[in-house]
């Protein structure tokens, strides 16, 4: 009937979002692989002869590299287990019937609208200050000694500042997925004389396990991204100690000017994001079908 | 008796629910509250909680010194023009998928939310050189469309979900009784994709508006949005609290409302629909 004609149209209506996202991503990525085998330095105009492997072996083997990789691990897992179990307790705590149920889960979602800037400025200054911060005040309360969170736990500050912004979205989306709930099943399994544990680990995390893996994962592709959070309090430092990769190429390319070690470094960032994004096409692509 | 146990069951978990929200809240209202001190009192010991001198002293003087209306229209116009211009595109698309599927469309659709997944310092140094070449750096137009192509995955995924709940018989109705493409986007199709456009929208704005990497990146004075200006603040402005918060308050205030308004859609659109 009508087919061919709809399927052409559908084609054409299709066509500049595809075509866009393919020029999005193929140009510059072919680019940056291109780059990647070249000696260029915007600080040497000019040259740009092939190198081969070069970058990456400069790149593979600078000791900032394995440290950067670790720093991205340490950032990711830390900032997963903080909002994934506190995301889990929170939910548990809101679905509750409480009052005011509607203003609890306002406040609680307000931090994923704070611009990631903002968010790390306010910790780092007016809460981790060893000196102004309302931390070493607390801290002075019960009789510490005020810390110098950025000097002298930079990772760990940032995990807490980026977990607090995540919190919040592993709170609403396991509590979404509570809510779905069915009522009937856990009453069953109260009347049957199972413990609030027994009824959490059986029938309540099962339930979660898609929304969990969701969460696990859309974080995880933020989280390797980190950007913002470490330029405005360490800077990447001290040292490299507060170093992600993303921090490294965009030293690597915006502040040392070396093109060719950042696009190396933008390839290796690219295939470690694949290995995470294999695994959440899959999961979402199951999903898809039912 | 049976029923005051779980009263005050009730009012035990109300109160600790309260107690974690505004721990988690306090961040926020601490900025708020400090806005409205003068730089002194922000740094007193033992801090000051309510009871303080009321200032707006650090508006006036952050709308005054600094260039703060310029960053909030470009936050403004490189938020909405780019969620604009990609439901212009997504559209389109969106509807051909959910209404005229093919055997491909899965792909397609895994294809472009696997584009999502490319993480952008690994095409920084090319778009940077591209746009320094052009002239293009610290422009808006080439941070709509950047940030275009960036949410573009998400919107058309985003009304991909909502058009799918369209129920298709209603085309199909329409259809045999002669109503062309057009009069059926113009007539059936728009009013019941309304609200799934207007959610993809909010949330879109919202993304647009925190985005940190390529607006820091590519912008200088000119088209630098909100994210950028407070990042300005960190080198010694920054010890400056007052002033800090006052600012802060005044970048997130915005999207901080929106943002209420669209906790459904979040969980939504964020999840490609896996979580509704």
């Amino acid at each position: 009937m009508a087919t061919t004609h709809t399927k052409t149209a559908a084609r054409l209506m299709m066509s500049p979002s595809v075509i866009l996202l393919l020029i999005w991503m193929a140009v510059p990525l072919a680019t940056t692989i291109y780059f990647s085998t070249l000696n260029y330095n915007l600080l040497m105009p000019g040259v740009h002869n092939f190198i081969g492997f070069q970058n990456y072996k400069y790149f593979l083997t600078d000791p900032a590299f394995l440290t950067s990789i670790w720093n991205t691990l340490v950032l990711v897992v830390g900032v997963l287990l903080i909002t994934v179990v506190g995301g889990i307790g929170l939910a548990l705590l809101i679905d509750q019937p409480i009052y005011g149920q509607n203003i609890v889960r306002i406040l609680v979602i307000a931090p994923f609208f704070v611009m990631p800037t903002v968010s790390a400025l306010v910790w780092k200054n007016m809460f981790m200050n060893p000196v102004n911060g309302l931390f070493a005040w607390l801290w002075h309360l019960v009789g510490l000694q005020p810390v110098d969170w950025l000097a002298q736990a930079p990772l760990l500050s940032i995990i807490i500042i980026v977990a607090w912004g995540w919190l919040p979205f592993a709170t609403l989306i396991i509590l979404t997925a509570l809510q779905s709930l069915d009522e009937e099943q856990k009453e069953a399994a109260e009347m049957d004389g199972a413990s609030a544990f027994s009824r959490f680990w059986y029938i309540t995390l099962p339930h979660l396990s898609r929304a969990l893996t969701v969460v696990i994962l859309i974080q995880t592709i933020f989280l390797l991204a980190i950007f913002a959070e470490i330029l405005v309090t360490t800077n990447g430092g001290p040292g490299n100690l507060s170093t992600n990769l993303t921090y490294l190429v965009y030293t690597q390319a915006l502040l040392q000017f070396d093109v060719g070690s950042a696009s190396a470094g933008g390839i290796v960032a690219v295939i470690l994001a694949n290995i995470v994004a294999i695994f959440l096409i899959r999961l979402v692509g199951k999903n898809l079908e039912t | 008796m049976a029923r005051s146990v779980p009263q005050s069951r009730k009012i035990t978990f109300t109160i600790i629910a309260w107690l974690v929200a505004l721990l988690i809240f306090f961040p926020i209202l601490w900025t708020f509250l400090t806005s409205f001190k003068t730089e002194g009192e922000a740094v007193a010991v033992p801090p000051h909680f309510l009871f303080f001198d009321w200032t707006s002293v650090n508006y006036e003087q952050v709308w005054d010194r600094s260039n703060y209306p310029l960053f909030f229209l470009n936050s403004v116009v490189i938020s909405i023009g780019s969620t604009v211009l990609g439901l212009v595109v997504a559209i389109p698309a969106a509807w051909a998928m959910a209404f005229s599927p093919t055997k491909h469309t899965k792909d397609v659709l895994m294809w472009m939310l696997s584009t999502k997944m490319l993480p952008a310092v690994g095409v920084l140094v090319p778009i940077y050189l591209f746009l320094r070449n052009v002239g293009l750096l610290d422009t808006r137009i080439a941070l709509v469309v950047i940030m275009m192509l960036i949410n573009l995955p998400i919107i058309v995924w985003m009304l991909f979900t909502y058009f799918k709940e369209i129920p298709g018989d209603i085309l199909e109705a329409a259809r045999m009784d002669g109503a062309t493409l057009g009069k059926e986007i113009v007539y059936i199709l728009t009013p019941m994709a309304i609200p799934g456009i207007a959610s993809t929208l909010l949330l879109n704005v919202i993304l647009a508006w925190n985005e940190a990497f390529w607006t820091i990146n590519l912008t200088a004075s000119n088209a630098a949005p909100l994210t950028a200006f407070i990042a300005s603040f960190s080198a010694p402005e920054g010890l400056f609290y007052a002033k800090l918060s006052a600012a802060s308050t005044m970048a997130i205030a915005p999207i901080l409302i929106l943002g209420w308004f669209s906790q459904k859609q979040l969980v939504r659109g964020l999840t490609f629909g896996a979580v509704k």
